[in-house]
Parts: C-alpha cells; structure tokens; sequence
C-alpha cells in the first residue's frame, strides 16, 4: 500500500484519495464525521472488506482497485438481501470500476452505486478516504 | 397406437390415404417432406414398420459400440409423428399388396386402402450361399436387433470373430467386433479392401493402418465354408486359398440386395438385378405405387445402397405426390461421395473415383509411414472430376464441392500435406456459390451462408443433420460470430488464453491483461468473467509456469470467485457451507462422529450430498477458520466443493463385500480421488468408479467414469447428470490400473487445456472437433505427440498438492481475511439469521427479498 497515486474523481463518484504510507488508515465519512475503520493495509486490490456501521446493522462494503483508488457501497445485495457486496469480484467496464454481486452477479458501478445489468436498481454509496 | 383392432378398409373417409412401408431414414425424410409438401395435412398417412423400433440412424450403428443408446440413435421424433397425426406401426410389416383393391395387408391383419402408396422397405444383407451359414454364431450387420444378438452371443460365446466381407458396412462390422474385445478378421473376396470405394493405393494404405490396428485382414479371399462343432455352433471357417480360421463368430456382410419382394409379387416391374423400377419421380410401373431409397432402381438404373441419394428419393417422391402431373422434381442419380471414419481411419471418396471418365488424369500423393494416401482424378481440362482420401480427409468438404469445377490451385497442390510446399490450403471462401456442401440434404453453399448459426442452418436446411461430414465446412463458411473472445476484456478463448499463460510462463493476471488483453481494457480490472478463468488457468498450470499452487496468495486471491476465496460454498443468506473431503464415499465410524459433533456444536444443516459426503450448510464467514480447525484435526482435507475443480469420486462397495463385484471399486475411487483432489479446471468434475456392469455407482453420468470389467476397468468421458444428462462414451476398455490413471491423466489435462470457461467436459466432447474420436486419437494414440507433456503437467500437480484449509489455518496473514467485518471481526452479520425446521435450521428468509433479474424496483 506504498503506491503513490494521484486521484482522479470521475463524475458522480464520490471522493476517493490516494494512499501515502503504510500505517495508512481508511475512514468514512459518516453523518458529517470521518470514521476510521482499518489499517489500509487489510486491503487488497480488487478484492473488498465488509465494515460495520455504528448503527450496528448498516454495513458497507470498501474496495481498492489496482490504481489505488478507494471505493465505498452499501454492502447489501438488493436483489436477493444479503449483505455480500464485500465478496464480489471487482472488474471495470468502459473504464469505470464495478463489483459483481457473488450470488447471481449484478454489477455495480463503484463509483455511484448503479446497477448495470437493471436500471431501476442502486445501492448507496459512501464517501472514503485513506487517511495517514 | 398397435394395440387397436386391425383397421378395415377405410374407404368411407374423406380424405385421401398414403401408405408408407418402411420406416427407417429414408423412409422418415419422407414423412418430413411429407409434411413440408402440406400432404400431411390432406391425407391420412399411415406407416407399417418391420421393426420393433421407429427409424434409427443406421448409418451409425457401430457407435452402439462406444456407448450410444438404441434411442440415441433415433432420427424420429415422436412429438413430429403426433403432430402430423401419422399413424405409425411397429413391428407390423405389409405382407401382401392388391394393386387393383388398392389394399395393404399387413401381417397383424390390418388392411389398408391406399390412394398413394410409397415402399421404402430398404434392403437385406446379402449372405453368400456357403455351407454352415446358419449355423449358431452366424449373424448379419443391419438392424439394432442384429447388433444386439452379436453382443449377447459374443458375451457368452466367442472370442475370435471374422467378418466376411471388406466394403464399408465389413469394416463397420469389424469395428463392432473389436469394440465387444474379440479377436477380429476380415475376409474380403476382392484384392483390396472397400473395392467399391477406393483404389489400389487407398486400399493399401487402409490395410497397413488397420493391421497395425490389430485386425487380421484376408484380401483376395473366399469363404468356402462354416465349420461348426457338436452342438452346431461356429467353430472355424475355411477360405478358398486352403487355411483354416478359427473363429467363434461370424458376421457376413458382404453387401446388401434391394428388398425387392412384395414388389414382384404384385407384379411390379423390378429391374435384373433387383431393385424396384422407378422413373424420375421416383414412380413405379403402376403410378399409384413409388418406390424410393435402397429398395428401388433409379432411372439411372443404378440401386443406390447411401442414404444421401436415399433422402434425395424420399424429396422427390413427396414433391412428385404433391405436385401431380406437374412435377419438375426429378431423381436422375446421385453422387456417391462417402465420407466415414472406419476404425478410427477416415477414409473419403467422392465423384469418380476410380478414374472412370476417358481422358482423365491421377494426381496422388501417399505417405505409407503415416497411412495417407489421396488421389484427384483430373480431367484433361484440368476439372475436378472425384478421388480418394485415406487417412486425412480434412479437405474433403471442399474438393466435393469443388468437383465439376477447375479448381483455383493446380491439383497436386490440394493433395500434399501442408508445410510440404503446398499453396495454403484452398478454403471454403473458393467455393462457387451452387456448390453443394450437404450432400445428404443437397444444400448449397448459398443456401448455407444465408443463416447465421450453426443451428439456425441444421433447422432451415436440414444441412448437416445427415451424415455429418459437412458441418465442419458449414463451419467455415457461417461469419464467424465476430468474436470468441472470453469476455470485453480478452480477444482470446480460454483456450488462447492457456497456450499463452502455459508457453510464455504468465502467472500474473495483470500482466496477461496489460499485454494480451483487448486495447480497452489494459490497465483495467478485468471483469468477473476473466479473473476466475485466469486464476483457473494459472492454477493448472501453477507448477509448471512457477506460480504458486495457493489459490489465496497474492495476487491470486484477488481473482478467485467468493467460493474460492473463502474456500467455503456462498449460500443465498451470505453464509457458507463446508464440505469435507471423503474419499470414494469411504468414511471411518470416528470421522463420521466427528463431522456430527462439528456440525451439532456450530448448528449446521447437514445434509447428505449426491456424492456420497456431507455438508454442512449455515456457517457464517468468521466460524470457517473455527470449524476447519476441527475437521483439519480430525483428519480431513478440503472437499473442493467450492472450486471449479475435482468434486468426488464416488463408488460402490465393489468386489470387497458385493457378491457381483469384480474389482476393489472403492480402493480405485479413493486413489482416483486422492490423485486429482485439488485439480483446477475449467469447471467441476465428477466421477465415479462401479466395481461391476451393474453400476451402481452411476459412473456414465460422471465427467470420467470407470466400471470394472472381469479383466480390468473401462473408461467412460464426458458424461453429466444435471439440466442435459448425458451418458459418458467408452474412451478405453479392459485398463490395468496403471493404464487407467494415465488415461485419466491424459484425458483430464487435454480438457483443461482445449475446453472453453465453465465448459463441462460433455459439452466439450460435442463441441470439439473430431469429437469423442479425435480425443481417443490424442489420448489414447497420441496423435498429437503431447501425452508425456499432459503427463507431466499431472504428475506436477500430485507431486504439488497441498491441502488449502491445512495451509490457511497455518498462516493467520491467510486466517486474517475471515472476519464478518474489517472493523468488528467478531460481530456476527445481522442479516444471516436461521429459523427452525424439521429438527435443523434453514436461512431466515423473510429477512431476505428475493427477486428475479428482470422487473425489480429500486432499492
């Protein structure tokens, strides 16, 4: 997690940010308050972590893709209600990063949380950072 | 519909009414065309059939030997007959035709009265008048029936087995002997074997291929007569040059007559050598009565013994019949171009082959080491006027179709094989438009361009659906679906995309996608369809690229599917299931114990599987390390349940206890197991092994199979259970054990190298070229000289494997990914919640909404 990448934010994407040391943390911005939730070090590009929103119930699922970018959805799978999100395979389309729902694969754009494969379906997004 | 009362005669209805006699190819493409012609519609059409089957592809008959069913071999479909309001007849032959009532008597005493009557009555297997040949163990090759008393009597009876006649149905016979394990000669009265169909040269080069097969070949032979023993059974045959065979079987096949009879019996006119007169409509002397396929002389004079000519009857009768007096369907006389794969030889001849036209000049080209042999006949204008093909018949979708014309190469340059200084091979793009490619259906090349697919041409044209021999060239000339690419990332196949990784040493997924990916998409993530077929392909072939055979370390990790990920199986409420390894369904009274205590204390639905183990349903993300630390403990290993990789190996108890069993099926299905356990391919694979003929444990509906023998174990590919059951094929027979695994060996990495992603190992087989044969030809004789490499790459991945639970627990960097939350990794997922039911649990569903793809609402 050394990498020294600038972000790019692309339209409708919510803040992302480039990681810069290794004891780096990654917080979310949660009802106008950033909330630390691990060491950047506990993710792995293309894959995702599950994180527990203090509500207790909330989740929301972080990615990393290969640039260093930093991604944040609602964790639950709208199609079938499980809170999976977190294991599905990042890939990109077009340029612009998804995740495939590991149970019956729709995709979800990273960046705002939009179905590809239906339109009428998205899932929220959060606002994250990596922050030292 | 035989079980109604004979019908009296009819004469009250007000339709019109065809009678068909016969219904086997010939006579079922006449139904089709029947029905295309509307005459369905307006005549009653009713069919009386000898045998006790309705039409089968007598054409493949031998494949009853590599494991086709008699349904199998069905060409009729019932819902077609139904449809059509045909009444059909088995096993009730005519007996006696009253041209002047107009009436059919059928054996079982119907009388029909006809307004057209059509005879496809086919013809019967000559049997030269030799003394002995009635005797017990003399039999002839035409009808299933006739190859269901072969194998019955060669099962009990027989060892050694001659077949008396060298044409093509001699060596489709011979075939069948070789595949029921006997002995096998041929007794063939001509110099050369298929004398009708290939030259001296040709002959040569079948024969040196086929002795090296293991048949005895007799050309320029006479049987002069049966000798039988005591009991009056087959015990030897002599030949005319004096020598004695010993043998305990014979098949004659030494031609076939039209089936002429009913025909002279009602005083239609039959030509000298048999076979019913019939003029270009395909009419007989009398104009109610047609005659069309094996049974008839065609107006050319010429009986017809192939089933192309036989449909191209069958069309022109139908049309003749719809058409009236207006008819310009005409039958003149046919190609007789063949193209067959006998004994694993692909032999070929088409047009002239034998050089018959005044004039005509030969170009042939023979490699007696690799037993080809091809010939063009020129004509003095340079047309292409026919040839021979033995042993490569690649080109000969083209050259038929070319016949006729001047070929846009000079004709030696079509017969030497490629890399010898020939042209680049002549492809179908040379093709005048009216070329015929379907001879069977006489389609065109314009004809077939005209549809997109495959399917769409075997649906519009019937191209293809006959002998098969063209689809390959159907093949060729449809576009070519744009792209093969796997997905919007990769250009390639999976099967580009393994040489690639395999030759040039990929092992990185980024680095396949930065340099071999389409522009797009490098220096993307890839999508959801590439990353797993890489991380499969580069897990295959870990030990031999240099990558590492973990399927959770570095960069890996990030392409594996959430089951392989999580080494566990992602059910519908996000929680796991987890199933241990149990080797041939073997299982210790303590381990049993064990998995019981597991799955009692962390409250698992347990559930025994379809292949003999069991799993445990309900485990959340962060309890797998937990429960695997137990079931590692006790003893078990990864069941690669969740991997597209081996699954089991099933067995029944075998020779051990079973009082039927005659082999150890369950120490073979343990130690197939324990070998291809871990085993990364392009999906699943099952198998099982049965310890006798009675298979119980469903080995043919496995992607391998293996059922014991008295002398060893047989092996049957590509079988699946699930939405398009199919039963595996005979690859091998009567194995030794270590015949077996290398077969296996062989088999398994030839699937993983040339299947597409997610394609089991049946639909490979289909889609492949050469099917089931060409892959005996590569596993089992080497064709491609690559079974020591496919060796290796096996015994790389024995010699590598490591069980991944065993090493994950080892290793809390591995350990650290299992937490339900990166930020709590103990606080269990508060949407994975089970309720009670029949005595377990089962996922709390209304927590859940389950919805289709299609119609959902926003969140």
């Amino acid at each position: 997690m050394t990498a020294m990448t600038t972000m790019t934010t692309t339209t409708g994407a919510p803040p992302a940010t480039s990681v810069t040391t290794a004891d780096a943390s990654v917080q979310l911005h949660l009802d106008g308050a950033w909330l630390t939730v691990c060491a950047a070090a506990r993710l792995t590009p293309g894959r995702g972590v599950a994180v527990l929103l203090p509500d207790g119930r909330r989740q929301a699922a972080l990615f990393l893709d290969r640039t260093g970018h930093l991604y944040a959805i609602d964790n639950r799978d709208p199609f079938s209600g499980a809170a999976v999100l977190s294991r599905g395979l990042v890939g990109s389309a077009d340029g612009r990063p998804f995740v495939a729902s590991p149970l019956l694969k729709q995709r979800f754009d990273l960046g705002t949380g939009r179905c590809l494969d239906d339109d009428e379906v998205g899932v929220g997004v959060y606002e994250a950072r990596i922050s030292p | 519909m035989d079980t109604d009362a004979p019908v009296a005669a009819m004469d009250t209805a007000p339709e019109k009414t065809l009678v068909l006699i016969g219904h086997g190819m010939v006579g079922q493409r006449f139904l089709e065309a029947l029905a295309e012609q509307g005459l369905t519609a307006t005549h009653r059409v009713v069919v009386l059939c000898e045998e006790p089957r309705p039409a089968y592809d007598r054409v493949q008959l031998t494949s009853y030997f590599s494991g086709r069913t008699p349904d199998e071999l069905s060409v009729t479909d019932t819902e077609f007959i139904e449809k059509h309001g045909i009444e059909l007849h088995l096993g009730d032959p005519a007996e006696h035709i009253d041209r002047r009532a107009r009436t059919v008597t059928s054996r079982a005493g119907r009388t029909l009265t006809y307004d057209t009557l059509v005879l496809a009555t086919g013809s019967v297997p000559f049997v030269p008048p030799v003394p002995g040949k009635d005797a017990a163990g003399c039999f002839v090759y035409r009808t299933i029936e006739d190859v269901l008393a072969i194998e019955a009597y060669a099962k009990e009876n027989a060892t050694t087995g001659a077949v008396v006649g060298g044409g093509l149905l001699g060596l489709e016979a011979a075939g069948a002997l070789q595949g029921l394990g006997l002995g096998t000669h041929i007794v063939e009265f001509a110099p050369r074997l298929m004398p009708a169909q290939v030259d001296d040269g040709g002959g040569a080069a079948l024969l040196r291929t086929l002795t090296g097969r293991g048949l005895a070949v007799h050309t320029g032979t006479g049987t002069q007569e049966i000798l039988t023993d005591e009991a009056g059974a087959v015990r030897a045959m002599s030949l005319s040059d004096g020598s004695e065979l010993d043998v305990d079987l014979v098949v004659f096949s030494a031609g076939v007559r039209p089936r002429d009879q009913l025909a002279r019996d009602c005083a239609l006119a039959v030509g000298e050598r048999g076979g019913i007169t019939v003029d270009e409509r395909c009419r007989t002397s009398d104009p109610a009565v047609y005659a069309i396929g094996e049974c008839a002389q065609a107006a050319d004079g010429r009986v017809y013994g192939l089933v192309a000519p036989g449909y191209e009857m069958a069309q022109t009768a139908a049309a003749a019949i719809a058409a009236g007096d207006d008819c310009d369907a005409a039958f003149t006389g046919a190609d007789m171009s063949t193209k067959l794969k006998l004994l694993g030889v692909d032999v070929a001849s088409f047009g002239d082959a034998h050089g018959a036209t005044d004039g005509c000049l030969d170009v042939a080209y023979a490699d007696s080491r690799s037993g080809t042999y091809k010939k063009l006949v020129v004509g003095a204008d340079g047309t292409l006027l026919g040839g021979v093909l033995v042993g490569d018949t690649e080109a000969y979708g083209t050259l038929r179709a070319l016949t006729g014309s001047v070929p846009p190469v000079p004709a030696e340059q079509l017969v030497l094989p490629a890399g010898a200084g020939a042209a680049p091979a002549l492809g179908p793009e040379a093709l005048p438009d009216d070329a015929v490619v379907c001879n069977c259906h006489n389609v065109t090349k314009a004809a077939v361009q005209a549809c997109a697919t495959l399917p769409e041409v075997k649906k519009c044209t019937k191209a293809g659906t006959g002998c098969g021999s063209c689809v390959k060239l159907i093949g060729q000339l449809l576009p070519q679906s744009g792209d093969q690419g796997l997905c919007g990332c990769f250009a390639q196949t999976r099967q580009e995309l393994y040489e690639i990784v395999r030759t040039l040493r990929v092992a990185s997924f980024r680095e396949l996608l930065d340099r071999h990916g389409r522009e797009s998409a490098r220096g993307g993530e890839g999508c959801e369809t590439c990353k797993p077929a890489v991380a499969s392909v580069i897990a295959s072939l870990a030990p031999a690229i240099g990558a590492d055979g973990y399927v959770l370390d570095g960069e890996q990790a990030a392409l594996q599917d959430t089951n392989d990920h999580f080494l566990a199986n992602l059910q519908k409420n996000g929680s796991y299931s987890v199933v241990p390894r149990i080797p041939g369904g073997e299982i210790t009274p303590d381990k049993l114990i064990v998995i019981g205590e597991v799955a009692r204390e962390f409250g698992l639905y347990t559930k025994i599987t379809g292949g003999q183990r069991i799993d445990l349903f309900g485990a959340r993300v962060e309890q797998l390390p937990v429960i695997w630390a137990r079931l590692v403990d006790a003893g078990f290993e990864s069941g690669h349940a969740y991997g597209k990789a081996l699954r089991t190996v099933k067995s029944c108890v075998g020779q051990t206890w079973c009082r039927y069993g005659v082999q150890d099926s369950v120490r073979m299905a343990i130690d197939l197991e324990l070998r291809y356990r871990g085993l990364r391919a392009p999906h699943k694979l099952k198998s099982a092994v049965s310890g006798c003929a009675r298979e119980c444990a469903e080995a043919r509906s496995k992607d391998f199979g293996v059922i014991a023998t008295a002398s060893g174990w047989n092996l049957y590919v590509g079988g699946n259970g699930g939405a398009t059951p199919r039963h595996a094929d005979l690859l091998a027979q009567d194995l030794d054990d270590a015949g077996l695994v290398r077969l296996i060996d062989r088999f398994l990495m030839f699937y993983i190298r040339t299947a597409d992603r997610l394609e089991r190992t049946s639909a490979w087989l289909e889609r492949i070229d050469g099917g089931l044969d060409h892959v005996r030809d590569v596993v089992v004789d080497d064709s491609l000289g690559i079974c020591a490499e496919l060796e290796a790459l096996m015994a790389d991945h024995v010699t590598h494997y490591r069980d991944e639970w065993a090493e994950t627990l080892a290793d809390p960097d591995r350990l650290a990914r299992f937490v339900s939350f990166v930020n709590a990794p103990e606080a269990p997922d508060p949407l994975v919640a089970f309720v009670p039911e029949r005595g377990q649990i089962k996922p709390d569903l209304p927590l859940l909404t389950l919805r289709p793809l299609e119609g959902s609402s926003a969140r």
